[in-house]
């Protein structure tokens, strides 16, 4: 996935070049002469074709220097690291909130599935799914700050300034992990092991969460990493909503004043944020499921006595 | 003695999808809402920009049945056009999408080897950035616009619908029934035809219609953070942008188009669902 | 009359109820079950077995099953009223089950040791180590090293995996084995091998067991008694000698002439023509009516009742004569 995320520079830096926006006028403004411009041009290296300033971004990435802000003239990195930190509160804390709430919730109903509580949790679900977080957060910002004055509706500067825009964010997540774990469980719950718990004589409930339940999570853990990017994507709303200086909201504004630098810096990062976290999720799938968990340890075996590997793979088969 | 009908294939479909009460509001409300922007001109009163200035903020009242705006437009008028610029994102960016979508993922999926390795790379491309962050940062390049939004949107949606149709493809593909098909000598086009597709498609169906309402809420965001639809266009998400900054005072601007959007996505995901359950019951219970 | 039956089937009906339709998957079974006897209750598939064989272990899925009549008597107890927490003593303890498929009834996330040692713990205030060296004593008896306790049910062959689940059945040594078609999804020699550690642990263990299955034979080579069941109802009953040597009900012999055998390689195979009828609408006479070569317009409605055709052996026919079902 992360050499992906260089083709992926290069399609933006492609597309920077060829749509309209130029930051050198950005920066100096609808008076500047053109001259002026094309020194600026130089000095960005804009006139440089396409392919070197690339290869010389790349270069700059593996020694650790994603380049100078054309707008801050400060370094890019220090900037990154100096917002990501609000961005990365948001982020967990919508998540950890949408799975304490969402997969309670989903158990519950697939539980409960001929009950008329799992016909309102699904229609409740879909609900909050097909609502606009943005104008959840907007209807939260009315009540909570503006009318009952409870919470801050902008800014940082409280631990209370926080609670809006996690909540907002984390209910839709909440809803859609709901859906999963409810689609999750039944599809356990229907398996032969489970009516062979229930044969032994296990109490139902042992049943369900020492058996069904176990199972049901494997795959929720490849949910919470694609969960974990919708929240990176929802994070850079919920900063331009609640004017908070994290990495998102300092993204859009450089795409605005077409912040070269930035721009690349920023969808580096994040890019290969997103593609290390679903790697981790990947791996911890790995050595969740016992299935999985064997195929890699019995591939490494192999690797290391490729000759006496015939004999160790095949004394399981019996 | 009561006989059971013998129903074909899509038929039993259809028969499932109507016992779902739910799944029958939602199309009926898409339909609804396809109707409404198809026929905005007929159906409003005002044209979705006409100003006047004499009549800002006004209440509900039998000219304006919903009240108007800070410029004294329409409300129910604009809402009636927003259905048309919001549904066209979400319709624009999804039939898009699954045009190059679909045609890759069958590609990929049928014919496999290097042709299928490329395609996954390219794919890969555009789903290492997270969605909503690659539709943020391509529509900003391209310039904010409604049709940006649109391309944007499907660029990022590519991959999604390429995958499941692959992964689909190649599920069918291997499965006993194929080669069931072929051992009575089934020629290859009838086999495609008759059992690969319908099987194939089923998921992809369900993808597509929750991907119209989920391509409506992201042209709604996009348009709420300024990259989508440009004012003075009434697009739903614009219209929520407009109304933030006077939430204090006339929320009603920010909770009309809101539950607009709910209502149309609501009913995408209620038909979505409905059709995974007739498309395939074992899913069901 | 003496009662040392371990358990009495009585007139049980049971039903599903799904959207459409209601099945009628059991229409008025009885059967009897000896200490210590193995009884092969041999039907095709949607006969009915299956049901049976939940309904006694109270595992019906609800809410869709429902028992709608008769009795099941364990130990002289009607089991069907028991409350839940007294169906739970007896499940994994006096009555056992061990399933069709061995590849998804064990959990793939539990390791195989630790399932055994469930069924025991669940039953037996015993400590944690007894228990690990009782579950590591089922394994041995099964067939299996002691020491593949920790491993799980992925690394196990199919035919080990039903060993294992044996295991996990006789645990705690039940009264009542309820086998519901062992060996189906088994290859051939491996169904030998888990057939002859069937018998050997009923000996050694004094198991009644319920074979259900639709394989001639594997009837042959355990079962001591044989019911015949057809569209819910047991139509045929007796010895594996009567049964086998005197089949007398049309669709008994039916079974029998559709085996193929290996000394007329030129004679056609002879199947039963028709299908199973339709479980939600069941006809209210003789329900092999149309598929039966001897059938006659009384059998369409009157719904014959099993008669005692000598020593036991009982036959659901409206025209048996000397020893031959459907005579005219």
């Amino acid at each position: 996935m992360i050499p992906v995320v260089f083709g992926v520079i290069l399609v933006v830096m492609v597309l920077l070049d060829n749509t309209p926006g130029d930051p050198a006028r950005q920066l100096l403004g609808d008076n500047a002469e053109e001259w002026e411009i094309e020194e600026m041009h130089k000095q960005m290296e804009l006139d440089k074709p396409v392919l070197y300033r690339y290869g010389k971004f790349v270069w700059n990435l593996l020694h650790g220097d994603l380049g100078i802000s054309y707008f801050t003239k400060s370094p890019v990195w220090g900037n990154i690291v100096l917002r990501f930190p609000y961005t990365l509160l948001i982020v967990t804390l919508s998540m950890v909130l949408a799975m304490l709430i969402g997969i309670p919730i989903g158990v519950y109903a697939a539980t409960h599935q001929y009950n008329w509580k799992d016909n309102a949790s699904i229609f409740l679900s879909l609900f909050c799914v097909s609502m606009p977080n943005f104008w959840f957060a907007l209807i939260l910002v009315n009540i909570f700050a503006q009318k009952l004055r409870w919470l801050p509706p902008l800014g940082i500067d409280t631990w209370k300034s926080w609670i809006l825009p996690t909540v907002s964010l984390a209910i839709g997540y909440a809803a859609s992990l709901a859906r999963q774990t409810r689609s999750s469980m039944l599809e356990q719950i229907r398996q032969d092991y489970v009516v062979t718990a229930r044969a032994k004589g296990q109490t139902e409930r042992k049943v369900i969460y020492k058996h069904a339940l176990k199972n049901a999570l494997i795959p929720i853990i490849t949910i919470v990493g694609s969960t974990f990017g919708m929240s990176l994507g929802g994070a850079v709303i919920a900063e331009t909503i609640f004017s908070i200086p994290g990495l998102g909201s300092f993204t859009m504004s450089a795409l605005t004043s077409r912040d070269y630098p930035t721009i690349l810096g920023s969808v580096f990062y994040l890019a290969t944020l997103f593609s290390v976290i679903l790697l981790i999720v990947d791996i911890v799938y790995g050595l969740v499921d016992p299935r999985i968990r064997s195929q890699f340890i019995r591939s490494k075996r192999k690797q290391k006595s490729s000759g006496k590997s015939a004999l160790a793979s095949a004394d399981t088969e019996a | 003695m009561k006989k059971k009908k013998n129903r074909g294939h899509s038929a039993e479909v259809w028969y499932r999808l109507k016992k779902n009460k739910l799944a029958v509001v939602g199309m009926i409300v898409i339909i609804i809402v396809i109707l409404v922007a198809v026929l905005a001109p007929v159906l409003a009163p005002y044209s979705y920009d006409k100003q006047d200035l004499m009549h800002t903020f006004a209440k509900p009242s039998a000219e304006h049945l919903l009240g108007t705006d800070k410029f004294g437009r329409d409300n129910l008028s604009r809402l009636i056009y927003g259905a048309r610029s919001s549904l066209s994102m979400g319709l624009g960016a999804t039939v898009l999408s699954c045009i190059f979508g679909l045609t890759l993922g069958a590609i990929a999926g049928y014919f496999g080897g290097v042709v299928d390795n490329i395609i996954m790379r390219f794919c890969d491309l555009f789903s290492c950035v997270p969605y909503l962050l690659m539709c943020v940062v391509i529509s900003a390049i391209l310039g904010p616009s409604l049709m940006n939004a649109i391309i944007a949107m499907s660029l990022a949606h590519i991959p999604g619908s390429a995958r499941l149709l692959r992964a689909s493809i190649l599920s069918v593909r291997d499965m006993e029934y194929i080669e069931a098909a072929k051992a009575i000598d089934s020629p290859h086009a009838h086999t495609i035809l008759k059992h690969v597709i319908p099987n194939a498609i089923a998921p992809s169906i369900v993808s597509i219609t929750m991907g119209i309402g989920g391509c409506i809420l992201s042209g709604a965001t996009l348009s709420f953070v300024g990259l989508g639809a440009q004012p003075p266009l009434a697009e739903w998400g614009c219209m929520l942008s407009e109304g933030r900054s006077l939430m204090r005072d006339h929320m009603e601007l920010v909770l009309l188009p809101g539950i607009a959007i709910m209502i149309t996505v609501l009913a995408f995901n209620l038909f979505g669902d409905g059709l995974r359950d007739a498309l395939d019951p074992r899913l069901k219970n | 009359m003496e009662n040392d039956n371990l358990l009495e089937i009585r007139n049980l009906f049971v039903e599903f109820h799904t959207d459409d339709a209601v099945v009628h998957a059991v229409n008025g079974v009885d059967l009897t079950l000896k200490k210590g006897e193995t009884l092969g209750l041999v039907g095709e598939t949607g006969a009915g077995k299956t049901t049976i064989a939940r309904t006694i272990l109270g595992i019906l899925p609800k809410p869709q099953g429902e028992v709608t009549g008769g009795e099941v008597v364990f130990e002289g107890e009607d089991i069907l009223k028991l409350p839940e927490r007294g169906m739970r003593k007896i499940r994994g303890d006096k009555i056992a089950m061990i399933f069709q498929d061995p590849m998804t009834a064990l959990n793939p996330i539990d390791r195989v040791g630790d399932q055994i040692a469930e069924a025991i713990s669940l039953h037996n205030q015993i400590g944690k180590s007894d228990v690990r060296l009782r579950a590591m004593d089922m394994l041995e008896m099964v067939g299996i090293p002691r020491e593949r306790y920790n491993e799980f049910p992925h690394q196990f062959s199919g035919g080990m995996k039903q060993r294992v689940v044996i295991a996990m059945a006789l645990a705690c040594n039940p009264q009542l084995l309820l086998a519901d078609e062992p060996t189906t999804a088994l290859d051939v020699t491996i169904q030998a091998q888990v057939l002859n550690l069937m018998r050997d642990l009923k000996k050694k263990l004094n198991t009644s067991v319920i074979l259900i299955t639709h394989d001639l034979g594997v009837v042959a080579s355990i079962c001591e008694t044989v019911a015949v069941i057809y569209a819910g109802e047991i139509v045929e009953y007796g010895t594996a000698e009567q049964i086998f040597d005197h089949a007398t009900h049309p669709y008994t012999r039916g079974l029998f002439d559709s085996l193929p055998s290996i000394d007329d390689k030129d004679v056609k195979l002879k199947p039963i023509k028709g299908l199973m009828p339709d479980p939600t609408n069941l006809n209210p006479g003789c329900k092999f009516y149309d598929r039966c070569e001897y059938a006659t317009a009384a059998c369409k409605d009157t719904h014959p009742e099993a008669l005692d055709i000598g020593e036991g052996h009982l036959v659901r026919c409206l025209h048996i004569d000397n020893g031959e079902g459907g005579a005219k």
